[in-house]
């Protein structure tokens, strides 16, 4: 059916709905504006920043970059579902334990990309935290600070000590 | 910005798909990963988005015939990790993670960024080199189109509003194979202010069949002739000085032509140390 409207199944945060979507809308704005689950945050609106970033099937994707539509059948995390999981807990105490985030915009996106990275396992060389975190800006901290507890909580996570 | 307002189709199969196209001002949604930005930014604003995401079968790495298959809607994430991949095609694996953030590569198809042809794209120039195929089908059936042939300006290809690109076909690395890849972004994992991708064959000293395939620097990956017969003599800055006649970078928004023309020698220079060495 080519139509402008359709009905879609989607699981968010663990919660099965069924909603009724503009085809144009994005997941970003459907999560914002639908849901009220206003956690990921919009930024540039076209890919670069990385604030929209949530998790789709498991993983993590730019919200302002697919549509609503396309989530029917779908698993959607957002920053609110994966920190009351307590999967990041340790993730965030770091970050405000380091001051690695200040007005934070970036955050949710940030944290999610931080823990697809160490969901690998193992301990990131500081260059591959980087790497992995290139696609999310933040205007505050100069990065550093970030890539810190990143780097921290991966050696807590093996039990190596820093 | 949000997007104009447009129809939506799940497409079942690729002759689905086909038939939904003949629609008027109908796109392919593959990734979404330039398309979506486009669309929020309404440089693009067609009546029907065609999502092809769902077609089973369009998702898979297969070695055939000496030659490595990559369907359309295989995810960059998905070849970054396929192990025929980083056996058979070094050269593909050495520019996979250059191309955009983890985020990114998540979500954008190889046959999104071959159909999209952004003239400084990664996996163009990388087809490019290795002298691959890219496979079509539309209404009148399926055709197979040289990479060389499929880029024809820029975001410009050989597919027609009515087609798709379904596969691509690049022959795999062999002993003697020698790669190399480089590029010069800002930030990693932006777009390239200017790359290069480089194939070839060992030939005792020497190299043959050397293929250079620059991207950022023209409406299209661009091969570099002068400097391929130069480079495969050994004569690294021969080689360098000859980019002059294969390159006529203009200036964008990233940096002058003049600068551009530099960095390609700088490249080049990256890239033939690469091309003397065996992969490991």
């Amino acid at each position: 059916m080519s139509e402008r409207f359709h009905d879609i199944a989607v699981i968010v945060n663990g919660v099965e709905l069924r909603e009724r979507v503009d085809a144009r809308k994005t997941l970003v704005d459907f999560l914002r504006e639908d849901l009220a689950l206003t956690g990921s945050h919009v930024g540039c609106e076209h890919g670069v920043c990385g604030a929209c970033s949530v998790r789709v099937d498991g993983v993590v994707v730019r919200g302002c970059l697919m549509l609503a539509v396309q989530c029917d059948g779908a698993r959607v995390d957002t920053i609110e579902g994966v920190a009351d999981s307590d999967e990041i807990t340790d993730l965030q105490q770091a970050f405000i334990a380091r001051n690695a985030l200040q007005c934070g915009y970036c955050t949710p996106g940030m944290l999610l990309a931080a823990q697809e990275l160490l969901a690998h396992g193992g301990v990131p060389t500081r260059e591959q935290i980087r790497a992995h975190l290139s696609g999310n800006y933040c205007r505050c901290t100069g990065y550093q600070a970030i890539v810190d507890a990143v780097e921290a909580v991966a050696l807590a996570r093996t039990g190596a000590k820093p | 910005m949000k997007p104009a307002p447009f129809a939506y189709a799940k497409a079942r199969s690729v002759a689905h798909a086909i038939e939904l196209l003949a629609t008027d001002d109908a796109r392919l949604l593959a990734g979404g990963q330039s398309l979506i930005a486009t669309l929020n930014m309404r440089l693009s604003q067609p009546a029907l988005l065609v999502d092809i995401n769902g077609i089973s079968g369009l998702d898979r790495i297969a070695l055939k015939n000496g030659g490595v298959e990559i369907g359309a809607l295989v995810r960059h994430a998905q070849a970054e990790r396929s192990a025929e991949i980083a056996q058979a095609l070094p050269l593909i694996a050495l520019a996979l993670p250059q191309i955009g953030h983890p985020a990114i590569r998540n979500r954008g198809t190889i046959g999104g960024s071959l159909a999209f042809a952004d003239p400084a794209a990664e996996l163009p120039a990388c087809v490019v080199a290795l002298g691959g195929e890219i496979e079509i089908v539309g209404p009148h059936g399926q055709r197979t189109v040289k990479a060389e042939e499929f880029f024809k300006g820029l975001f410009e290809t050989a597919l027609t509003p009515r087609e798709m690109l379904t596969a691509i076909r690049v022959p795999a690395a062999t002993a003697a194979s020698r790669v190399g890849f480089a590029e010069f972004a800002r930030r990693h994992g932006d777009y390239a202010t200017v790359g290069l991708a480089a194939c070839a064959e060992a030939d005792g000293k020497r190299l043959k069949n050397l293929r250079l395939a620059y991207f950022g620097v023209a409406e299209t990956p661009v091969r570099a002739r002068s400097a391929e017969t130069a480079l495969a003599e050994g004569d690294v800055e021969a080689a360098v000085g000859a980019l002059a006649d294969d390159l006529e970078p203009s200036d964008d928004i990233h940096a002058s032509g003049a600068v551009k023309a530099h960095l390609a020698g700088v490249l080049l220079r990256r890239v033939a140390r690469q091309l003397d060495q065996a992969p490991s």
